[in-house]
């Protein structure tokens, strides 16, 4: 282990446990109004008509009629409107907002309002919807010909579902004005990105408006673009009101109507010619929902994945994120990877049945190695360590052995045992690092000798107030307690972009890093000093042409391998896991336990997406599973199994090595835990999540056959 | 009035009878450490310790709380047992997000003040009405592990 590795106490620790930390529910400004909205219940109508009831003192009603700026959100192609015009496209978007100082006349006020729709027919489901928001296609090598000339073509659809992040703390916004400007607080991945939202809503310059990051409880990507929305429809209704408003969202409404992962369906026609695997034809479906949000760059993450890790020479990928009258779906922790490393894995797993060996035997044989072409005709630059990972978990869970032994089973009782492999791309998708972020950062030295870091990534749990500042006093040889954070304030620190697509430490770590190293040089006892560092394209990357889909879609990688063991029940249908193991590189870790932190809470989260996590909207376009109690997600007693080791194959350009690890521990699980299923039940299964329902109905099926 | 022992003070609220002990303790007394997860006692992050038994301060109704003592985070913060779970989650960073924390310190404690020598399992068992989505709960089951080792003879 490196010496940076070692675990250190968190900078956030005692403020959390304690209780004392501020999340944006626990803060109250003086003259404060709470905010509710009202929303759609059609999936696609126009709005008629709004009747609104005589208004108490002091009470407001908020609608696109005060937007004083632009009625859209600024995300990345600017349709959400911040309060619906004529027309709304699913059940649940925002027509008004009241607000007043006590919630439950804010309630009653919103349950006397009369609208009247004119409904059209909604578009629900994604096959059949007729609006393409996104389309890219690529394609290497000439997949016409070997499927023409292939031996066998095997066709096969995968269907992933909704995942919901479940974060612990719903949404949540305050706006307030001040001094001709508009100040916006509360729990969010993404400041600038708020921050050059509101802005445009409010029609005021950038300096007028301030974004401050509260502690907040939970994000996992449900945090990247939804606070903007929230955001510009609270400061909105700041600004009428001329006074502070908070919104926090409660349970029911932040799982009904905040952006959740894009459920897919994807076709893999695979040819085959003297038993080798000679190319892959995909097409890759996305729900986008009634607006575009982050669907272009979440499809983009999903079609770079759509091969996995194998060679493929003769390869064409084409991916659609189509419209329907559903809730908008967005960031969600692996972005769009999930779901096309699913289909990917589990067309190799089929495929290898249908050759006649085990899967594992077949994914060694195609998987890449350093200096072999990426999906995308760029370079895997950087080892690979897919061997030593599979080495590893055999050690761990005899699963070669296994795998063989559970084939065939009779009894009440059946176990099963997966494999996936997989990497998550580090950094964000292309050329963005280069031509949209272009990330600053900065660090100040104090006249008493402490230093200060100043970016704008938000520490949401993965620890990285507690790795930033490990990187900055160690770079310059101080203590660790002579090194602080606060959390980003757009008034005080630098645009180092946003708080996603694993980069916040290899790409802001790394700047954080030179800044130290400079300051180290020119360090002045009891003077205050700034040193502040831009991004720069690390020289050995082969840049990324979006328009040909070609080039490094990533500098580099991070590589896991997950095994997943399963006892079925075939009278009741339910399914224990036996154990869940994953091998993680991750470059070399900034702080080994938050490190073990993030896999294991990853991996768990992953396992919920594969086996119990079911969302679903009815033929109305309502989202149905609308609670805990609804929308199950795993507790402390459902893996209790679960490890996962780190190995250390570090990344020359990453600080101490280290290259990008949130998103990663989710991205594998859901292929094990299937391939897992079909090793116990003996049955080609196509679909996530796949619950005890699902099981039920593949032993139906088996009764009846 | 509704009186009872929070946090070893006697107080008076003037809540009515079917106002939520959760929303009562976050407004009326600021005690902004008990959180609202899902006001349904699916998530236990407003998890208080009433009468010596963990429960979600959602589901309690202020009219049956008379006479009751119940301790939130803010007052189990101040006594020898939090210290040395305070310690023991640190030396693991089972802190995450820190949203569900709170809730999880009181269990912990119910958990230990019932069997200072727990298993595993009973450990995940004594969590498991407490949600967690950041950490897959290992960091916190070895943490309370450790509680229960280094605390002897406190709990």
């Amino acid at each position: 282990m490196e010496a940076i590795s070692k675990s250190t106490k968190k900078k956030d620790h005692e403020a959390k446990i304690s209780g004392r930390a501020l999340y944006v529910d626990d803060h109250v400004m003086d003259g404060m109004l709470y905010g509710r909205l009202l929303r759609s219940n059609k999936a696609r109508a126009r709005v008629v008509n709004i009747l609104l009831p005589e208004l108490p003192d002091g009470y407001y009603v908020v609608d696109k009629n005060d937007v004083a700026g632009i009625n859209r959100v600024h995300i990345v192609l600017d349709d959400t409107p911040v309060f619906a015009e004529e027309n709304v496209e699913y059940v649940g978007e925002p027509i008004l907002m009241v607000v007043g100082p006590e919630l439950k006349p804010v309630e009653r006020i919103l349950h006397e309002i009369v609208i009247t729709y004119e409904e059209q027919v909604p578009v629900l489901d994604m096959r059949k919807s007729d609006t393409v928001f996104f389309n890219y296609n690529y394609a290497k090598g000439d997949i016409d010909q070997v499927m023409r000339e292939a031996d066998q073509v095997f066709v096969e659809t995968f269907q992933t579902g909704y995942q919901e992040q479940a974060y612990l703390e719903t949404q949540g916004i305050i706006a307030y004005p001040h001094d001709g400007r508009m100040t916006v607080r509360g729990s969010l991945q993404c400041p600038y990105y708020v921050h050059g939202a509101v802005a445009k809503a409010l029609g005021y310059e950038a300096q007028a408006i301030q974004v401050i990051q509260d502690v907040t409880g939970g994000g996992f990507g449900g945090k990247e673009a939804f606070p903007s929305i929230l955001a510009c429809q609270t400061a909105v209704a700041a600004k009428k009101a001329n006074k502070p408003v908070k919104v926090v969202f409660d349970r029911r409404e932040d799982m009904e109507f905040t952006s959740k992962r894009h459920p897919s369906v994807c076709t893999y026609k695979v040819a085959v010619k003297n038993g080798e695997i000679t190319g892959m034809d995909i097409e890759v479906l996305f729900n986008s929902g009634a607006y575009t949000t982050l669907s272009p760059v979440v499809l983009q993450r999903g079609l770079i994945c759509a091969n996995g890790v194998y060679r493929i020479e003769n390869l064409r990928v084409t991916g659609r994120a189509v419209k329907t009258n559903t809730v908008p779906t967005g960031a969600y922790r692996g972005f769009g990877a999930p779901q096309t490393f699913f289909a990917v894995e589990m067309m190799m797993d089929h495929l290898a049945k249908k050759l006649g060996i085990d899967s594992l035997e077949l994914k060694e044989k195609y998987m890449v190695r350093q200096g072999d072409e990426t999906s995308t005709s760029g370079k895997y630059h950087f080892h690979v360590p897919l061997p030593e990972m599979i080495k590893r978990i055999d050690e761990l869970t005899d699963y070669r052995e296994k795998r063989k032994c559970y084939q065939q089973q009779t009894g009440r009782y059946r176990k099963g045992i997966g494999l996936s492999m997989f990497f998550h791309g580090c950094g964000f998708t292309g050329s963005g690092e280069r031509d949209m972020i272009k990330a600053v950062a900065k660090i100040r030295k104090n006249a008493d000798d402490t230093v200060e870091v100043l970016a704008s990534n938000s520490d949401i749990g993965q620890g990285l107030k507690t790795t930033f500042c490990k990187i900055v006093a160690d770079t310059l040889g101080i203590a660790y307690d002579q090194v602080y954070i606060d959390n980003p304030d757009t008034d005080r620190v630098p645009d180092s972009g946003p708080t996603v697509a694993s980069r916040s430490l290899m790409t802001v770590g790394g700047l954080l890093q030179r800044a130290a190293a400079k300051l180290k040089q020119e360090w002045k006892t009891g003077q205050e000093q700034i040193v502040e560092e831009h991004f720069v394209e690390p020289d050995f990357v082969i840049p990324f042409n979006l328009k040909e889909f070609k080039g490094d879609a990533y500098p580099t990688y991070s590589w896991s391998v997950n095994a997943i063991e399963v006892e079925v029940d075939t009278l009741t249908a339910t399914t224990k896991v036996l154990g869940a193991w994953g091998i993680f590189d991750v470059g070399v870790p900034i702080d080994l336990n938050i490190i073990q932190g993030q896999m294991q809470g990853g991996f768990l989260q992953g396992i919920g997406y594969a086996s119990m996590e079911q969302m679903d909207y009815n033929d109305k376009g309502i989202i149905r599973n609308n609670s805990l109690s609804d929308y199950i997600i795993p507790t402390a007693v459902d893996v209790p199994n679960l490890i996962t080791e780190i190995i250390n194959n570090p990344y020359t350009h990453g600080p101490y090595g280290a290259k990008g690890a949130g998103e990663l521990p989710l991205v594998g699980a859901a292929p094990a835990y299937v391939e897992a299923m079909e090793n116990a039940l003996g049955a080609d299964l196509n679909k996530v999540p796949f619950t005890p329902e699902d099981t039920m109905r593949i032993l139906q099926g088996a009764d009846q056959g | 009035m509704i009186n009872f022992i929070l946090n070893g003070q006697e107080v008076a609220s003037h809540a009515k009878v079917n106002d939520r002990l959760l929303d009562i303790l976050r407004t009326e007394f600021r005690l902004t450490g008990v959180k609202c997860g899902c006001k349904e006692g699916e998530c236990g992050a407003c998890s208080v310790i009433l009468n010596g038994r963990l429960v979600n301060s959602c589901l309690v109704a202020m009219g049956s709380i008379e006479g009751s003592t119940v301790m939130t985070i803010e007052g189990y913060c101040e006594t020898e047992r939090f210290t040395v779970l305070d310690k023991a989650y640190a030396a693991v960073s089972a802190v995450q997000c820190g949203f569900c924390i709170p809730g999880m310190m009181l269990a912990s404690e119910c958990i230990l003040a019932k069997n200072p020598n727990p298993t595993d399992a009973e450990i995940r068992e004594g969590i498991s009405g407490n949600l967690c989505r950041c950490t897959g709960y290992n960091a916190i089951v070895e943490a309370i592990g450790i509680a229960a080792k280094e605390g002897q003879g406190l709990w």
